[in-house]
């Protein structure tokens, strides 16, 4: 009985194929955003999962990159939630199928 | 990583993350879909305890769980009627199948190759980790700083309301 | 780790590891692999829940509080089970058990039912990185400061649950409204927490106890303002009286606990106590020197002086909550952004000055009084000169009581002039 760097680069690869299939097939903008944020999450676990695991001469560097994902998700997520509110307040909705302005 | 314990909390942590993560796309309820979120990222913040990085962990849970999922639940209650369901467009059934593929290749890729691995965990402080933020990667940190300064104020800028600005120009 | 105990003997009550450690390794002897771990958590969470959280939640957070708050508004307080009424508590629990746990009928029945629930765990988990003692750590982590964060913001969302679950309008303004300080206050908290981080340069709370005890000066003198921005958004953060906007009674019912009855809603009241000792044991830890008390824990017992310490200043939230009134929503919001970000700014742009200089001149102990006495007045003259810059008038002090009129306060319409 051990855990291997396989185990944890399944659940990582899970997580981001559930967040994909979130994000791809919500109606709701705010379901599309959380999918994201949950594939931003298993690049996380990937990250770490390898500063943890791999040879390498700066492991640290899994970590830093994961502090930067941390910083642009917060960034992302502000924005896009902004962008909801703003969006629902001219258009009364926030489903991604009925905001076609640029259609015609 | 050896050991009962680690092996017990590893495959706990996959069924609560995983599981989370699948009540987020089946709740037909969106808040209910947003405390499956947060009980997912409590998840993942267990596999980087477990994969001994404890400052991340915390930071996950700090910036996940405190600020982004409260942010969430904000929108959700700022845009009501519209914003309570949490149905599939039409496009589910091929997002899914992309999904699914894409899972598929993961798995094989993950399972095919030979992972050149260290036995040992290699020693990782916090220290080490300012040092290399503050070293190694200290431009990209500064941008950083500069893209979170830009979306707070983009952020801002786009919840004014008319009647706000009105005010603002008023005093 | 120090080591100024005398003794390693199980009896000497100093330092309750050694008693722990004790059984710990005559259990090891008969009971089978991995039992022992169980056991470990079993009898810090059973010690420390006797030591510290039975007591002083009953005696200090619902006796004590009731009866200083008496006394503070001209009353008796309770006076009636027991000597000195000091069996009220326990009345009061039998009262709550035995009422009945009403859930409206048009709940989400399920989140209702979990978000007590959801409340609790976090409390119990804060305890786990306080240092009691020397060894009386639970879990020494490197990182037990941002621990403490993180844990201590997860009880917003079991109170956002608790105010979504119930359908009711009242219970929603409340939700949303602890969620918006909660979210505001959190700010200006780790700025001024970072201030304690970079002067002692470590994120472990056992840790900034030892490095109060090497400099001979609690952190709180060196980082005046920090304690003092840490007071006002913790007792935000909590839900304290003068900030408890969130369960307004005269405003909005009982804000997020309008439709809870019975013992949910006593979990959540004793929690509340529950999560204010939590935080007055950390800024006993961070701002006043822990166990430690200039050698005198030699002699007395180290937790024994960290409880009084915490108990101290748990006593300033009983006197804030009898003595302030409550503020206004907007009011606070303000307050947040306007005032206290701005100020844990400035202190922690003094500090980080102050860390390089003290680094230049090869971390000698004089220059840390020196930066004590000058950030005691620089932060005394900050808060009046960004007051004043904000536009706050400080009122002059009243010399008899005066009537709300005469002091400009509430002008009904068609009085004025």
């Amino acid at each position: 009985m051990s855990v291997g760097i396989e185990h944890f680069l399944t659940v990582g690869a899970l997580l981001f194929c559930l967040g994909l299939a979130i994000a791809l097939s919500k109606r709701n903008a705010i379901g599309v955003l959380m999918g994201v944020e949950l594939m931003l999450n298993a690049v996380n676990l990937t990250l770490i999962t390898f500063s943890r695991f791999a040879v390498s001469e700066r492991p640290i560097t899994g970590q830093a990159f994961a502090v930067f994902i941390i910083t642009v998700a917060a960034a992302e997520a502000a924005v896009a939630l902004a962008l909801a509110v703003s969006v629902y307040r001219n258009r009364e909705t926030v489903d991604v199928d009925q905001l076609n302005l640029l259609r015609s | 990583m050896d050991g009962f314990g680690v092996t017990v909390a590893f495959w706990i942590l996959a069924a609560v993350t995983l599981v989370a993560g699948g009540g987020v796309m089946v709740s037909r309820n969106l808040l209910h879909a947003v405390l499956f979120l947060i009980l997912s990222f409590i998840g993942v913040a267990g596999f980087f305890v477990l994969l001994s990085a404890e400052f991340i962990a915390m930071a996950q849970v700090i910036i996940y769980v405190g600020a982004i999922t409260v942010l969430i639940l904000f929108a959700v209650l700022l845009t009501p009627r519209a914003s309570r369901d949490n149905s599939e467009t039409v496009w589910a059934l091929p997002g899914m199948l992309l999904a699914v593929c894409l899972a598929a290749i993961f798995l094989f890729v993950v399972h095919d190759t030979q992972w050149k691995t260290v036995t040992d965990a290699p020693l990782l402080t916090t220290q080490d980790l300012g040092h290399a933020l503050l070293g190694t990667w200290v431009l990209p940190f500064e941008i950083a700083s500069v893209l979170l300064t830009a979306a707070l104020v983009g952020a801002i800028m786009l919840t004014r309301s008319a009647e706000e600005e009105a005010e603002d120009a008023l005093a | 780790m120090t080591t100024f105990l005398a003794t390693d003997n199980w009896y000497d009550l100093r330092d309750l590891a050694n008693l722990s450690r004790e059984i710990l390794e005559a259990a090891d002897k008969i009971l089978p692999f991995g039992v022992v771990y169980v056991l470990a958590a079993v009898i810090g969470f059973v010690a420390s829940f006797l030591i510290f959280v039975l007591p002083s939640q009953l005696f200090v957070g619902v006796y004590g509080e009731r009866k200083l708050i008496g006394r503070i508004q001209s009353r008796y307080g309770p006076n009636r089970v027991g000597p000195f009424g000091l069996l009220q508590p326990i009345a009061d629990a039998i009262k709550l058990m035995q009422k009945e746990a009403l859930t409206p009928t048009r709940s989400d029945r399920l989140v209702m039912y979990v978000a007590p629930i959801f409340f609790v765990a976090p409390a119990v988990l804060l305890f786990a990185v306080i240092p009691f003692g020397p060894n009386m750590v639970f879990a020494d982590i490197p990182v037990s400061l941002m621990y403490f964060l993180a844990i201590s913001s997860l009880p917003v969302l079991a109170n956002f649950m608790a105010g979504w679950s119930a359908n009711n309008k009242y219970s929603l303004f409340g939700a949303i409204r602890i969620v918006a300080m909660t979210i505001s206050y959190e700010t200006p908290l780790v700025m001024s927490l970072l201030g304690a981080v970079v002067i002692s340069s470590t994120l472990s709370l056992q840790g900034m106890v030892l490095w109060a005890d090497e400099y001979k000066i609690w952190l709180g003198l060196v980082q005046p303002l920090a304690l003092v921005i840490y007071f006002i958004c913790v007792s935000a953060e909590l839900n304290r009286t003068p900030t408890d906007i969130a369960e307004a009674e005269s405003e909005i019912v009982a804000g997020y606990l309008t439709e809870y009855s019975g013992m949910k809603w006593g979990l959540f009241y004793g929690m509340d106590i529950g999560y204010a000792l939590a935080a007055s044991a950390f800024a006993a830890t961070v701002f006043l020197g822990g166990w430690t008390l200039f050698g005198l824990e030699k002699w007395v017992p180290p937790w024994i002086i960290f409880i009084g310490k915490t108990h101290l200043f748990y006593a300033l939230f009983i006197w804030t909550r009898g003595t302030l009134p409550r503020l206004r929503s907007d009011q606070l919001m303000a307050f947040a952004w306007k005032f206290l970000l701005p100020l844990a700014l400035f202190n922690l742009f003094i500090v980080v000055t102050e860390r390089m200089i003290w680094s230049e001149e090869g971390y000698d102990k004089a220059y840390i009084y020196l930066f004590a006495i000058f950030n005691i007045l620089v932060s005394g003259l900050l808060v009046f000169a960004w007051a004043r810059f904000n536009g706050y008038r400080p009122d002059d002090v009243p010399t008899r009581p005066r009537l709300v009129k005469e002091a400009r306060g509430y002008v009904p319409l068609g009085e004025n002039e």
